[in-house]
Formats: C-alpha cells, sequence, structure tokens
C-alpha cells in the first residue's frame, strides 16, 4: 500500500496537469486536513489492517474471479470477471466508503454526506454509516431517484436521508453540486464522502487507493490461473472508481489498460480540459466552458467529466479509452445474463460490450482478458424491462 | 492612510479613498442575463448608491450558490446568455461606480487568460472574483489581470486560518471579500455572529478594504456588519426581488434602503 503514494505528487494535488484542488475558501481547510490525515492513515499499519478486516469479514473479500467458459468459447478469447458485483451492497463502491467511514471516525466527525447517480455508492454510504453508527444524507438527482427506486428504498431502510436534487440537469452532476453546497455549510462535523475518483485533492488519490484492492486481489488471482498477467484489464468508466482500482496493480506491468466510457458521456474521448468540481481533469463542455450534460442509460455512468488520473492516463496513453452505446449495452446486459448466469449491473455491462465488440478484432483471438464486473444488475432489472418493452 | 500608492489598480484606489474618508461601502451582487432589463436594473442599482456592481457571469453549476441565484443563472442560460453577450451589453454602459465579475474558474480557464482579460475590458470591468480559484492556483491570472489594472478579489471564510488569511490579504486586490457565514450564497433571517467575527479577524490582519457578504440580507443587518467591515455585499436578497419580477424600480428602492441604514451608522 505505501509505495503506491511514493510515485504521487502531493505538492501540486496532481496526476500530471490534472487534479489539483480548486475549493471555495470555506472549504480549503477541510481538504487540507484530509491531505494530511489520510496520508498519516494509509501509512498506519493499524489502520490499513482494520480496512482490509473490515473488508473481509463485513464486504465480503476477496471476490472471486469468474472464466466466463461460454463466452470464452464462443468468442474465441479468455475472458475473465473480478466479481465485484459479490461484495455486500452488490457494487465495488463498497471498497472506498468503508476507507472513507474509517477516516470519518478518525477525524472525530459524525455525519456523512455523498452524491449518488445509480444509488450504488449511495446504498454503499448509507450501509457504511449504518455500521459506524454515522448520520447519513445522500443527494439523488431526481431524475436518478425516480429511475432507481430500489436503491432509494435501500437507502431509507438503512437510515439516511435521500435528498431530491431538482437543480440544473437532475442527475449526478447536480447531486455532487449539492453536496458540495452542503458541505461548506456543515464542514465542521460532516465528511464529504466522494464516490468516485473525483474532486479536489487528495480525493482522486484517496478513492483510488481505496479501491486499489480490487487489482491487488485480481493480480496474484489470475497470476494464479494463467501463469501471467493478463493481455487485458477492462473497466468501465464514469468518474472512474472501478477502473482506477482495476488498473493500479498493473500500471506498471505490459497489461493493456481499457477503460470504457458510455457513447453519450464520454468525457475522455469528446471532452475537453476544464476545471470543475474542484478539479483540473477533462469534461463536455461548451465553447464557453458550461458543462453539458451526460446521457446515458446507466445512471452511474452518467456524468459529463471524468477523474483526473484518467485524464492523465490517456494523455500518456498508458491506458486506451473506448466508448460503446446505449444499445450495445442492453446487448451486453442480456447476453453476459444468457451465456454465464450473471446479471450485470448496466455500468459493467459497457465493459462487457466493449469485449464482446472488439474480441477478434481489436483484441487478438487467444487474448487473456480480465473484465472488472464492478456490480449487479437487480438494480438495473427495471429499467431494462422498460426499454425491452416486457 | 491618505497616500494612494500608485500600484493600486482603479478599483482599490477608488474604494480606498472611500473607507478612508469614513464612508460605509456597498457593493450589490446581480446575475446577468436572467431577463432582459438587467442592464437596467444594473443602472438602478447605481443610482440607488452602490459603490461598485457585482456582475454574476452565470455558469452551469455554481457550487458556492444558493437556491435564488442557481435559479437566476440557469434563466440566464436558458435566456442563451454567454459571457460575449454580457461584457458587449455592459460595453455600452456607464453607470459611473466600477463593476466586478463574479463567476468560476471554468469559465476563465476555458477562455484562456488573454481572451478573458480581454472581453473584461470591453465590459469595463474593473475587478475578478473566482469562489473556486483557491490562491494556490490564482497566481498567474492574479499577475497578469494586475498587471492591466483589473483586480482579482479573494476571499477569506471563517475556517481560513489566521497565517493563509494574511496570504490571501496581501495577495488580493481591489477588497477582501469575508465571508460571513460557513455556507452557499443565500438569503438568512438571522444574522450569522460570524459575519462580524470576520470582518474583526481580517481587520486585524490587513488594512485593505473589508467587505463582508453571504448571508446578508436586510437594511438592519447591513447595519450591524458594518460596525466591523468597511462594507458589506449583498446578493441573493436583491436578486429574489428581481426574479420575483421587482423590476429596476423595487431594486432602486431595496439598495437605497440598505445604502441609508449603513449610512446611518
Amino acid at each position: 500500500m505505501v509505495e503506491s503514494l511514493d510515485s504521487y505528487d502531493f505538492s501540486s494535488g496532481g496526476f500530471g496537469e490534472f487534479g489539483g484542488r480548486f475549493v471555495p475558501e470555506s472549504l480549503v481547510a477541510a481538504v487540507s486536513e484530509l491531505e494530511v490525515l489520510f496520508r498519516d492513515a494509509w501509512l498506519d499499519p493499524e489502520f490499513v489492517n482494520q480496512y482490509k478486516e473490515i473488508l473481509t469479514s463485513y464486504a465480503g473479500r476477496p471476490t472471486p474471479i469468474t472464466r466466463c467458459n461460454n463466452l470464452s468459447d464462443s468468442l474465441g478469447i479468455e475472458l475473465y470477471l473480478k466479481r465485484e458485483d459479490l461484495t455486500h451492497t452488490g457494487s465495488h463502491k463498497i471498497n472506498n466508503v468503508i476507507g472513507q467511514a474509517l477516516l470519518t471516525q478518525r477525524m472525530g466527525k459524525t455525519r456523512l454526506i455523498a452524491e449518488t447517480g445509480a444509488g450504488q455508492h449511495g446504498v454503499a454510504t448509507a450501509t457504511a454509516a449504518a455500521l459506524f453508527g454515522l448520520k447519513c444524507t445522500v443527494y439523488m438527482g431526481a431524475i436518478d431517484v425516480e429511475r432507481q427506486a430500489l436503491n432509494v428504498f435501500r437507502m431509507r431502510l438503512l437510515g439516511a436521508e435521500v435528498i431530491p436534487v431538482t437543480s440544473g440537469s437532475k442527475t449526478l452532476k447536480d447531486a455532487i453540486n449539492e453536496a458540495m453546497r452542503e458541505w461548506v455549510a456543515c464542514v465542521h462535523d460532516t465528511h464529504y464522502c466522494i464516490g468516485s475518483v473525483m474532486g479536489p485533492h487528495p480525493y482522486p488519490l484517496m478513492v483510488r487507493e481505496f479501491q486499489r484492492i480490487i487489482s491487488e486481489e485480481s493480480r496474484p488471482q489470475i497470476n494464479a490461473l494463467l501463469g501471467r498477467d493478463p493481455d487485458y484489464v477492462v473497466a468501465c468508466i464514469g468518474g472512474g472508481s472501478n477502473a482506477a482500482g482495476s488498473f493500479a496493480k498493473y500500471l506498471e506491468s505490459d497489461t493493456i489498460l481499457v477503460g470504457v466510457e458510455p457513447a453519450g458521456g464520454a468525457a475522455i474521448i469528446n471532452g475537453t480540459p476544464g476545471v470543475i468540481h474542484g478539479m483540473r481533469s477533462r469534461f463536455l463542455q461548451d465553447e464557453y466552458g458550461q458543462l453539458e450534460e451526460a446521457q446515458s442509460i446507466s445512471a452511474g455512468l452518467d456524468y459529463p467529466g471524468v477523474g483526473p488520473e484518467h485524464a492523465y492516463l490517456a494523455s500518456l496513453k498508458r491506458a486506451s479509452y473506448y466508448c460503446v452505446t446505449d444499445s450495445m449495452v442492453l446487448d451486453a446486459f442480456q447476453r453476459l445474463a444468457k451465456s454465464e448466469g450473471i446479471i450485470p449491473a448496466l455500468e459493467p455491462a459497457h465493459a462487457i460490450a466493449w469485449v464482446l465488440k472488439e474480441a477478434g478484432n481489436e483484441i487478438p483471438l487467444g487474448s487473456s482478458v480480465l473484465v472488472t464486473l464492478s456490480g449487479r444488475g437487480d438494480k438495473d432489472s427495471e429499467t431494462v424491462a422498460r426499454i425491452l418493452g416486457q | 492612510m491618505s497616500t494612494y500608492v500608485d500600484e493600486y489598480v482603479p478599483l482599490e484606489k477608488e474604494l480606498r479613498s472611500k473607507r478612508d474618508a469614513g464612508k460605509k461601502l456597498l457593493i450589490p451582487y446581480l446575475t446577468a442575463g436572467y431577463d432582459q432589463d438587467w442592464i437596467v436594473s444594473v443602472e438602478a442599482i447605481a443610482n440607488a448608491g452602490a459603490d461598485a456592481i457585482e456582475i454574476g457571469i452565470p455558469f452551469s453549476d455554481p457550487i458556492m450558490d444558493g437556491p435564488t441565484i442557481q435559479a437566476a443563472s440557469q434563466r440566464a442560460l436558458e435566456r442563451g446568455t454567454t459571457p460575449i453577450s454580457i461584457f458587449s451589453e455592459l460595453a455600452k454602459l456607464d453607470v459611473g461606480v466600477p463593476l466586478i465579475a463574479m463567476t468560476y474558474c471554468n469559465l476563465l480557464f476555458h477562455a484562456g487568460f488573454e481572451r478573458y482579460l480581454g472581453w473584461l475590458k470591453d465590459g469595463n470591468i474593473a475587478g475578478t472574483i473566482f469562489p473556486d480559484l483557491p490562491l494556490e492556483e490564482a497566481g498567474e491570472w492574479t499577475e497578469l489581470a494586475n498587471r492591466a489594472g483589473v483586480a482579482n478579489i479573494f476571499l477569506v471564510s471563517p475556517t481560513t486560518p489566521t497565517l493563509r488569511a494574511a496570504k490571501l490579504c496581501s495577495a488580493t486586490t481591489g477588497f477582501v471579500y469575508g465571508i460571513g457565514l460557513m455556507g452557499v450564497t443565500g438569503v438568512r433571517e438571522t444574522l450569522s455572529n460570524s459575519a462580524s467575527e470576520i470582518a474583526k479577524s481580517i481587520k486585524a490582519v490587513t488594512d485593505q478594504v473589508v467587505m463582508v457578504g453571504i448571508g446578508i440580507s436586510t437594511p438592519s443587518q447591513a447595519k450591524s456588519v458594518v460596525r466591523d467591515a468597511d462594507g458589506v455585499i449583498i446578493g441573493s436578497a436583491l436578486v429574489k426581488i428581481l426574479l420575483e419580477g421587482g423590476g429596476p424600480a423595487h431594486a432602486f428602492e431595496f439598495v437605497k434602503s440598505i445604502r441609508s441604514a449603513i449610512d446611518s451608522l
């Protein structure tokens, strides 16, 4: 864990030209404190052990790797899934919130606030809050509240207050705005538990580190199966937290890293550099720098920006980024269910969709491909049923 | 304190001279482009006794703004308002008091510093405020703006440590913007104690003009704040009147009432 911080430039709070800490003055003290506290905690074996113990005994880690036998046969590649869908709460989001809830406790704060798109991060935050006895408020775009009713119910059941956000586009970006506003008012007792590798420094680094567990597990697991690293690691990208965690251990390897964005929210492919939500990164924006709305079937990827580390990895060409359309995602969602008996969330269905499209094309036949299945599809079943007219 | 050294940018020279003459200062804020009469409202506010006017350039994701200014910004953007349309309308205006452009830093970075500075000159803008551009990221812009005679105003918050507050006060030009309460812009029924506290603590580290804003909504609140501050910034309360259709006439009355209150101290 410790060596992973060595290459990070704390002085600039950045990943190359991306990152930074563009927050209102009222939050400067809080993010500075968080930076110091996170660094101390992450270098403290007791903290790291506690974090890992909770991930094991409570969240169900380590998660297995599953070989997709039927799809591997029909695609002519070796397809493996890192099963984050099998964690407690059903997505990789739990890895991050356990870390941040522990930090919150260490800071002596008593309340968590969070933004959520699909509701997975909201559910994870509400879960951690219940576990640690913290109060919890989740901001969620009014449109997402509607399309993710099940997760709204789960959050409330877990004791969280869910506040529908009706400003702007009423989706994830507006939920982030509202959470930031609340944080400015309540920073003395409240920690903002950001759900992705985005926002002001140290969040992109901190959340990456809390998600690093994905590749810390997967690299030895896949090596035990293949006797070597996989040819590809593929993950979906909204803000980019599961991808950042999935890539982390392979950055220095020869493995090809692929991030898959939704076509309607492809901030790396179609975005331009900007400074929004506390960070310098890439965003979909108009000719004056007004943030544009993303459009995706998946509420969790419905974000017009991306974490700064991905903007950086793209600029270095260390990772490659592609996008897939909603209809490709729907096909992938169904195909994984029918071929492997696994219903993916719509978010990782983007990663699957890219593999389905590129097997035998961009991905040479015979390649080994490890896809992070970042969450399970229960929450999306209703949406997909509606679209398929069933 | 009666000499005004040449390196003061014009906005600072003007505000310091008024302050040093014993005057309390008033800077109203309004969001540009919220309706077609916005420019008439700017004139009305100037005539009502503003010492400077803060012009909000609408941004899609204003994280330091509460519901009122969010609504005004959204309405302005929906009307097709852009920085260029705003600065070109302001170019035709001569209200006799300095104008300050407040917006979020993505608009600055997206335009590029030189281009943005060109827009400011077109609009006769004397100062800039970017609430999400922290000291550490603002060096290059501040230098460029100041060299062009444009002030760049930094904010100091109740949570700002004293040493940092001193740094902000020496980096700011024009005035220091003291944040009156921990929260975003918006009308509050009662004045936070922190409004006077912030003025006192900033005064302790600087001789800059200290303006306090955020959460100051009424004449009596304004009067209370200027016991410690050099002046007040009033935003949401005014924008609310304008959004509710009050028009330039009501805006004039409201600003005048604040003016009288702070002058009566």
